[in-house]
């Protein structure tokens, strides 16, 4: 056993000698919160729209029952100003905010352009760029219908973003980005730790010694484990400081599926490294394995329901899906293990034939 | 020199329908300095992983410090001492830092490992460098270190393949002095290289080719039977027959 306390404190010397690699991993999740917080939106349909209508008449009217008919919008408040629109936005009941300027009836009637300001929440850039594109839609065809009766009207359209004001995806996305941190140092720095042994030789040295397989695995990824569950700790701690995000459910049951998924990284990280023999290529295979799936195929970005149903099959061979509704399930839900075990057994599942496949491929180099 | 540290009988390694080891039958006497020569690819380096209990042999068998390679690995493991051409200490850590690795690997107690790495930094008047990085070290220093590390846990058989690669003339010779004063003290050392000097250094060689044994026993033998004046000459007459029109047709 002392051999492989050696080994162990040998792993912990080469990652705290390595201070830019340390720095990286565990203040790159603590920056992906932030940068994510504020960047995220993920909704598309059934926009919730506020009107802001300082005058209304026949024209306005006219116009909004447009909006309401378009099926895209669904009208939450009609206000008088547009002072009133900040709470409707910051309580996240608007997603997207028309105002008419005062006279824009007159204006209209009088032949003359009138203005119309559309206000969305582009805390996820491309869906506000969607909803305002949604508004100018039926703005446009309103414009269309009138030239087409001789009664040709100037509607000018004016944008203006407003950035996340809810900060609630905060609440959705932290889960996804805890999956994405375990992946990165788990599966990433697992498989690069080890094809670096590889490169200097020095793997060839633990394998004759008489360390057994699994103690030479055990000893490269603890450390790792560790470093990931701590990850996990700074990054729900500032999801709560900083967003408020919240942990309804058991934290114990949220930490245990953390280890959970982590096996699995490892156990990924491990068959990555088996199947390169250089940094490069170990890096390469870990991004594409690992980070582009869980970024793009876990439901953390992107909404599983709306991709199309091949892409949706794929989706189920990724952990990280599986952990994001895990994560979701305890943290927003409330839920436990009586509710979310199909989810757990999956993911014990996965953890179960890659390690088996990842100590096979480990114990292959001795065949 | 009755106790034998090699055994190797038949021993035989295929990779699918490439037979990498092809029935080689050789025996190493204890204390004794073993040059395992051949071109690359010839099969040496699958020899070696399969008597360092790394690869399991196709068929044959091969028994070293007295235990069998298959059956008996762990027991293997424990009795030998091997330094790869990729020299294997590691480079972010101190000298001391991986004598402590390596002797806690074979068991070593903590006490035993100061006093021998003491013991051989002194040896390699390198005192001042117990505590330095690895990395910040010179090559030949490295492998000089690599070698004694390899060392600390006192193995029966030490497999170097190929230490001396990239060092310079002087320090090759310092490392042989070593090798010759580890054998004095009873470790036998199986040393592969592509030095053919070197290769003259051995007790005894044998020279691998396309997976056998093509010729073995003491360099001035090998020599003399072959009726050329250097190993290097009789090297390339067994590696490359087609370029050798003279020497062993003659003989």
């Amino acid at each position: 056993m002392s051999a492989l306390w050696g080994l162990l404190r040998k792993e912990v010397y080469h990652i705290l000698r390595d201070r830019r690699t340390l720095a990286v991993l565990v203040l790159l999740p603590v920056v992906q919160v932030i940068l994510f917080g504020y960047s995220i939106r993920t909704d598309v349909r059934d926009v919730r729209l506020a009107i802001v209508d300082p005058a209304p008449d026949a024209t306005t009217i006219a116009l909004r029952s447009r909006f309401q008919a378009s099926g895209m919008f669904r009208v939450v408040a009609v206000v008088p100003s547009s002072t009133m629109l900040d709470p409707l936005f910051r309580t996240d009941t608007a997603q997207v905010a028309i105002a008419f300027e005062p006279s824009f009836g007159e204006r209209l009637a009088r032949g003359e352009a009138a203005q119309l300001l559309v206000i969305s929440d582009a805390s996820d850039p491309n869906t506000g760029a969607a909803r305002q594109s949604y508004v100018n839609a039926v703005v446009q065809q309103y414009q269309n219908e009138n030239a087409a009766r001789n009664d040709a009207v100037h509607i000018t359209v004016e944008a203006r973003a407003r950035f996340n004001p809810t900060r609630e995806s905060a609440n959705l996305f932290v889960p996804g980005l805890m999956a994405l941190v375990l992946n990165i140092i788990s599966a990433l720095m697992t498989a690069l730790s080890l094809t670096r042994e590889k490169e200097t030789g020095t793997l060839e040295a633990l394998l004759v010694s008489p360390l057994k397989p699994w103690q030479i695995i055990v000893g490269k990824v603890a450390p790792y484990l560790v470093i990931g569950f701590i990850s996990v700790l700074l990054v729900l701690l500032e999801a709560r400081l900083v967003f408020h995000v919240p942990v309804r459910g058991s934290v114990a049951l949220l930490l245990a599926e953390g280890l959970l998924f982590i096996l699995v990284a490892l156990a990924l990280g491990i068959l990555i490294s088996a199947r390169t023999s250089s940094q490069r290529v170990a890096m390469m295979m870990a991004m594409m394995a690992t980070m582009l799936p869980t970024q793009i195929l876990s439901g953390f970005i992107f909404p599983l329901e709306s991709m199309p149903r091949p892409l949706q099959l794929v989706a189920n061979l990724v952990p990280a899906k599986w952990f994001v509704l895990i994560a979701r399930g305890i943290m927003l839900e409330g839920v436990g293990l009586a509710y979310l075990w199909p989810e757990t057994l999956v993911l014990a599942a996965m953890a179960v034939v890659l390690m088996t496949a990842a100590s096979r491929s480990f114990g292959a180099r001795l065949q | 020199m009755s106790e034998l540290a090699i055994e190797v009988h038949d021993l035989t390694r295929v990779f699918g329908s490439f037979t990498a080891v092809d029935r080689i039958t050789f025996d190493v006497a204890a204390g004794e300095v073993f040059g395992f020569l051949g071109a690359n690819g010839a099969g040496k380096t699958t020899a070696i992983r399969m008597l360092t209990g790394l690869l399991r042999p196709t068929s044959g068998s091969a028994r070293v410090a007295g235990h069998d390679v298959v059956t008996a690995t762990e027991a293997v493991k424990r009795r030998i001492g091997y330094m790869s051409q990729r020299f294997s200490l590691y480079d972010d850590l101190t000298v001391r830092e991986n004598a402590q690795l390596y002797g806690g690997l074979y068991d070593v107690r903590p006490r035993d490992i100061d006093a021998r790495l003491h013991g051989m930094l002194a040896r390699l008047g390198l005192e001042h460098a117990e505590k330095s990085i690895v990395r910040s070290l010179p090559l030949g220093w490295k492998q000089k270190l690599a070698f004694s590390v390899a060392l600390l846990a006192r193995p029966s058989v030490v497999f170097l393949d190929e230490p001396t690669g990239g060092v310079d003339p002087i320090t090759r010779r310092q490392f042989w002095e070593m090798i010759y004063e580890t054998a004095r003290g009873g470790t036998t050392v199986l040393v592969t290289t592509h030095y053919m000097d070197e290769a003259e250094y051995c007790d005894r060689i044998s020279i691998m080719v396309d997976g056998r044994i093509a010729v073995m026993g003491a360099p001035s033998q090998l020599k003399y039977d072959a009726g050329v004046s250097s190993i290097d000459e009789l090297f390339v007459q067994l590696a490359r027959p087609e370029t050798a029109s003279h020497g062993a047709s003659a003989t």
